[in-house]
Formats: C-alpha cells, structure tokens, sequence
C-alpha cells in the first residue's frame, strides 16, 4: 500500500483538492445495477413522492463513494482508506433534466494520529445542503 | 412499536461465500465514475503492493447490506422495512477487498433503540476471507420512521 502523500508533508488544517461530482438519473440507474440497490426512491418519482419524498433522491451510498473520491485522488492508492463513516444527514435530490444534481466535496486533515495515519474530515454539499454529517476518513499515508 | 431489546446480541449465521470478480469491481467504479486504474488494472494494483485488483472503499456494502437482509426480514424482530431509512454507515477495513476473494459476512444487532418513536437499529457485519482472516466490518444504522399519527 503506497500512498503518494506523505505523512511528514501534512499538517493539521492541511486542504485536499475539492472536487464536484454530477449525479443524473442515468448515474442512479448505473449505480442501482452495479451496487444491487433497486429502492425505487432512486429512480422512480411517482413512488419518491408517495413516500414523502421532493423528487427522486441520490443513493446515500452513492454519495458516500463520491465523498472518499477527495481522499482516494489525493493518496493515489484507495487500499490506504482504514477506516470511513458518514451520517446521511440529507438526500441529494436529483431532477429529471439533463443536469440533473452536483456533489460538491471538500476535506481537510483534522487529526494526525499514530502508524503514519490521519484523520481526513469531509463536507459534502448539494443544493447548498449538507448532504453528510460526521464524514471522516482515516487513512494511511506514506 | 418498539422493538424487542433481547436482540440486542443477536447473531446470525455466516453467509455463503461471495466471490469478488474483477468485471464487478470494474462495472461499481464506472458506476461511481472513478477512472483510478488501481479498481480495473491488475499490473496498476500490484504497483501500488496488492496482489490484484481492488475495490473502491465503499464496494462491500452491496455484500454486507444483502447480509443484513437476515436481520431486517426477521419475523421475530418484525422491523416495518417500508419505514426504513439508512441513517450511518461505517466501514474499518483490515484490508481493501480485492478481486478474487470469497467473503462471508457475519450479522450482529449492536443495539435497538427507541428514539421520538422511531426505531434505531445498528447492525455490525463482520467480513473475512476463505483463509478466516477479518477483513472489514460494516456498520449500518437503520432508522425506521415511526408511522403517522402513531
């Protein structure tokens, strides 16, 4: 496992590049069929509205994959990922138009801690909406 | 209702082995749009010291969450799937999965707890490999939404 990252080279407050990721309703359709999620909330608005729900809404999972992306394009190696949690604080709403929603994630290292680890802690926002809570990384670096 | 607190504790049986293919990892990363070449190339992977393809940090939910089928359709427990909402996942991982592995899961119920009417259920689901060795565990927080007017 070898990260490009070096612990000696970061700092408590140190900033990972942001980035923002798009998420149509083709995007919820492919990721149903490769996660195996088939909840209709996820593609089926008729039935989101049934439930209670603004439109149809992003897998939580699938924001979750998108949010580590921060972490995983900044050490090189995802295998470097120890441990990663978050809180599904909101959904991400995604209409049906050819824009459909934008994940927009940035992170920073909140801790440095033994084994050459730290801890990475990500905001993910949507909408100017929080779309996570608690959502940190640890993860080791070279 | 409430659920029943003596599950909390409450095992189940080890799943059937799931065996990772490298075309799966590869169609869940095209899936979350992430080109890196570690999830879909065997000589990027071994350049970065693993013995094949891994997948993306995220990519044992589909497996571990299948596995907590066991705990949320258990009559005995009598949880309102229909409620259910996914309130935290965490994921510690001894190892990345990588391509070739055959991963069971053991489900385990954390706790149950009532809050404002809903039920809060952690499941813990402990993966490991052929050989037995741990390899990640999931927790998955399930929230199920106290019905209206309840």
């Amino acid at each position: 496992m070898t990260a490009k990252i070096s612990y000696d080279d970061v700092e408590v407050g140190t900033e990972l590049p942001a980035q923002s990721f798009g998420v149509t309703r083709a995007t919820l359709v492919q990721y149903a069929g490769a996660s195996g999620d088939f909840n209709p909330i996820h593609w089926n608005e008729k039935f989101a509205k049934e439930v209670g729900l603004p439109d149809v809404i992003a897998h939580g999972m699938f924001t979750m994959a998108e949010a580590v992306r921060v972490v995983t394009d900044w050490t090189g190696d995802p295998g470097a990922v120890v441990e990663y949690g978050v809180r599904f604080t909101k959904p991400v709403v995604v209409p049906n138009d050819d824009q459909g929603a934008t994940i927009e994630v940035s992170g920073k290292v909140a801790v440095k801690l033994d084994d050459n680890t730290v801890r990475v802690d990500l905001v993910a926002m949507s909408a100017g909406q929080k779309v996570l809570g608690m959502s940190r990384a640890v993860v080791r670096l070279a | 209702m409430a659920l029943d607190q003596s599950f909390v504790g409450r095992s189940y049986p080890p799943t059937d082995p799931y065996e990772v293919g490298r075309e799966k990892i590869r169609e869940f990363a095209e899936a979350v749009g992430d080109p890196n070449p570690v999830y879909t190339d065997p000589e990027a992977a071994k350049a970065l010291g693993h013995p094949d393809v891994i997948a993306p940090p995220t990519f044992v939910f589909a497996i571990t969450f299948k596995a907590a089928g066991q705990v949320v359709r258990d009559p005995q427990l009598g949880l309102d799937y229909s409620r259910v909402v996914h309130g935290d996942q965490k994921f510690v991982h001894r190892r990345p999965v990588r391509a070739g592995d055959r991963l069971t899961v053991t489900s385990t119920i954390d706790s149950i707890k009532s809050l404002a009417g809903n039920d809060v259920l952690d499941i813990r689901g402990e993966v490991h490999d052929e050989a037995g060795e741990h390899v990640v565990t999931a927790w998955t927080k399930l929230v199920s939404r106290a019905a209206e007017g309840a």
